[in-house]
């Protein structure tokens, strides 16, 4: 055993190293990320590990993996699992061989997702087990008992961390010599591992029977615990039990029901923590999941008690939870004295507000500024997509109309279109994500002859996530250089008759690009290549000259976090600058220079 | 020792290394450490916090508002947004050098950071340092964590040694930069040395 001080994401990963895990997939999303990441820095030899094109793609390699008895980890956000959910909801019906443990993290905030869905509804939805951890140490160990559950019951299981716990660091003691599971291969059975109507209705049958059956085992479980005594019972589970216990450290004799296993749920565990129990106050985020699941089993029972919770108001409806908060509601639930409030001082300075913006010297703000300066005095239309270039929004670009889910844009311009064919009908995409979902929706485009202009935003990574190589960077996770797969020549062979590539820092090129694509008709489509500024090496930075008539044209255009007015004067902030160049192309009297040119 | 540091800055400061090397010189002296780290969209150019808890009886992943024994702020705005951390006797400890938002120069408010200092001083026990002086021997800002951290040591509020977090900088910072950390750490103890002194 050694100690590690680690991400949650990483004792997961460390987790299912530490159940013998031997084919790992995913696709990054926050806060999910981390895990591959962690997975790929640690495994030994006989582990694959690989990030996938998309979500499904994962699970389909990772259920082919478990077929044959591998044991398998599969990682993604919240999201990620409505991309997944395809193969999931079979998955479910057919079962695996080897464990099979789907890691959902959930965002409740949303922090850095577009929705607030809660992956708990969907393991009771699917029918299948979920796992809860409130901690990176909890993660550690409870990503183990997901294998020994989804292996005894030929089931995948769902493992479902929120971002608090994800991004939590904390020391936990690491099993050094866990070895890769061995298996025996795929047995060709097709009354398994062909689904057809009549095998669905015969696995239904089974997983109904069954699930009561798991939900028996974790009544028994460990990690679903029962402290304290009382007629007031408070009732919690994942990062809210965290929470929870910060305040019950002066309340340690309050009655406090932990649940880690919330589908199937533990009825008989939730039972005994009920008796005598009066009143019950569930402490959770995303959906009140606990509060129906208590709701239910106490009508079935004909039992009398209060449930108080997300659907009487006493629990925030949406957002994170949080240690204030769940104190004044158990304070208030309780009786106990609230906490004593912290306020700031009073008569606060005016705060400048942060934005998360582009990234000084990024390409994007370049291929945005490109279309934009292009598209003057022309109806447009600016479907944008998920990626940093979500932030061209911002103003002063002001670049995204739209902005949906992974690849929509792409669609959603044809729907656009197809409603004012005056309009000229821009979608843009990031690399990643044209591979992870955008190559249909431009089949699509093709094939029923829509009028739209496509931009590839290829800054050759997964920017917005960290960095993590993709099928167009030409390596892989295994350590592998392989060919790079070509986006030009992948629109080639869809049938897109205008691919022209340009450098988005060359402005006049760019602006001339996309001129030409709007003045004809079909599907066209503009390559926009220059690396992410986080992977590229960088110019000599840019200055500014004597002969600046301070007309601040370069900020008011291009918002670049490098260009600051310091003492009424423009600047460049040489620990930003990347020599972009883009604001000394702007500049209407040359008095911007420095850059890769000179 | 329990004792709970909120390291506040703006995406790109250094702050996550700031709040590791931190958190891994507590564990050295023998402490039960948990952190976390706000990361996603918030981090580019937006505001970033990390929350170091020290001791057995931290259970929530942030610190509770009015809990943090100190807030370590790279950026003086960032120390004000997040003053309701403080805890009654807390000490913030912050770089006086303004980063300013893209928002700020589009609408040339005028911002830079003075106004943020002078709150402070007015409201809290605070220590504010000038980050960019202290570094000017090293030519660059990418030295601005070792300088506060080495603030943070020298007052004295953050309970370890400066032994403890050379040896962490040693051990968690690339080794061509080390040498030049472990000055800026120096530069930055004696400012938090002559603070404690007064």
């Amino acid at each position: 055993m050694r100690k590690e001080y680690v991400m949650g994401n990483g004792a997961i990963a460390l987790g299912a190293l530490a159940a013998g895990v031997n084919v790992v997939s995913g696709y990054p999303g926050t806060p999910s990320s981390e895990i591959i990441e962690t997975v790929s820095r640690y495994a030994g030899e006989g582990v694959h590990v690989e990030w996938s094109v998309n979500e499904k793609a994962a699970l389909e390699v990772a259920a082919g993996a478990a077929y044959s008895g591998a044991r398998t980890l599969v990682t993604m956000k919240q999201v990620g699992l409505n991309v997944a959910s395809d193969p999931l909801m079979s998955l479910a019906y057919v079962g695996v061989e080897g464990g099979m443990v789907i890691v959902a993290a959930d965002d409740p905030g949303p922090i850095s997702s577009q929705t607030e869905q809660d992956t708990r509804m969907f393991a009771e939805f699917a029918r299948i087990p979920v796992f809860d951890p409130s901690s990176p140490e909890e993660a550690y160990e409870m990503i183990q008992d997901a294998y020994a559950c989804s292996e005894k019951y030929h089931t995948p299981v769902l493992f479902r961390p929120t971002t608090r716990v994800c991004h939590a660091y904390a020391s936990i003691e690491v099993e050094e010599n866990a070895a890769p599971k061995r298996y025996e291969g795929f047995h060709r059975d097709t009354g398994r591992w062909v689904i057809f109507p009549r095998l669905s209705y015969q696995n239904h049958a089974m997983i109904e029977k069954r699930n009561p059956q798991i939900g028996e085992d974790f009544s028994d479980y460990g990690k679903n615990t029962l402290t304290g005594t009382g007629k007031r019972a408070v009732i919690t589970s994942g990062v809210s039990y965290a929470y929870v216990r910060e305040y019950l450290k002066d309340y340690p004799e309050v009655r406090l029901i932990r649940i880690a296993t919330p589908y199937p749920f533990p009825e008989r565990f939730v039972l005994r923590g009920l008796e005598g129990v009066e009143e019950a106050l569930c402490v959770e985020e995303l959906s009140p999941y606990l509060e129906s699941a208590v709701l239910k089993l106490i009508g079935a029972k004909g039992l009398f008690v209060k449930v108080y919770g997300r659907l009487t108001g006493h629990i925030a409806p949406s957002g994170e939870n949080s240690t204030e908060a769940s104190a004044k509601a158990l304070s208030h639930f309780l009786g106990t004295p609230e906490r004593e409030k912290s306020s700031p001082p009073p008569d606060m300075p005016r705060l400048p507000v942060r934005p998360p913006v582009l990234c000084a010297g990024c390409p994007h703000r370049a291929s945005f500024y490109a279309v934009k300066k292009a598209m003057e005095g022309r109806k447009a239309y600016f479907c944008g997509d998920i990626g940093c270039y979500t932030l061209g929004n911002a103003a002063p670009l002001d670049m995204v109309d739209t902005c949906l889910c992974m690849g929509a844009g792409i669609t959603m311009a044809q729907g656009l279109h197809w409603t004012d064919p005056e309009g000229v009908c821009f979608a843009f995409v990031g690399d990643s994500t044209f591979f992870a979902s955008g190559m249909t929706g431009v089949v699509n485009a093709v094939y029923n002859n829509a009028d739209m202009i496509l931009c590839v935003l290829d800054n050759s990574t997964t920017a917005m996530t960290g960095h993590q190589p993709h099928p167009g960077t030409g390596r892989n996770l295994m350590g592998s250089i392989v060919e790079r797969v070509d986006i030009g020549k992948i629109l080639e062979g869809m049938g897109v008759k205008k691919i022209l590539r340009v450098n988005p820092l060359d402005h006049p090129a760019a602006v001339a690009a996309v001129k030409e694509c709007a003045g004809s008709s079909g599907v066209k489509a503009i390559i926009f290549r220059s690396p992410c500024i986080a992977a590229a090496k960088h110019g000599k930075g840019m200055a500014v000259g004597e002969n600046c008539i301070q007309c601040k044209k370069c900020i008011r255009e291009t918002g670049c976090p490098a260009l600051v007015i310091k003492d009424k004067k423009v600047e460049i902030d040489a620990g930003l600058c990347t020599g972009c160049g883009l604001c000394s192309q702007i500049c209407p009297v040359s008095a911007i220079g420095g850059g890769e040119d000179e | 020792m329990n004792k709970d540091i909120l390291v506040c800055g703006v995406g790109g400061q250094g702050t996550v290394l700031a709040s590791k090397l931190i958190a891994s010189a507590a564990m050295n002296c023998g402490n039960t450490v948990h952190s976390a780290e706000t990361i996603g969209m918030a981090q580019r150019g937006g505001s970033v916090t990390s929350h170091i808890r020290i001791g057995k009886e931290a259970y929530a992943p942030l610190i509770p508002k009015g809990n943090a024994d100190i807030v370590l702020a790279f950026e003086p705005a960032e120390a004000v947004r997040n003053l309701a951390y403080l805890k009654k006797g807390g000490i913030v400890i912050a770089n006086c050098v303004p980063v300013k938002p893209v928002t700020e120069s589009l609408q040339d408010t005028g911002y830079d950071g003075r106004q943020m200092t002078e709150y402070l001083k007015e409201k809290v026990d605070c220590l504010i340092i000038d980050a960019e002086e202290i570094c000017r021997p090293f030519h660059s800002s990418r030295y601005f964590n070792a300088v506060i951290l080495g603030a943070a040591a020298g007052s004295g509020r953050l309970g370890l040694a400066a032994e403890a977090l050379l040896d962490a900088i040693g051990a968690g910072v690339r080794e061509e930069y080390v040498t030049t950390n472990k000055q800026a750490f120096m530069a930055g103890l004696e400012a938090g040395k002559k603070y404690a002194a007064e």
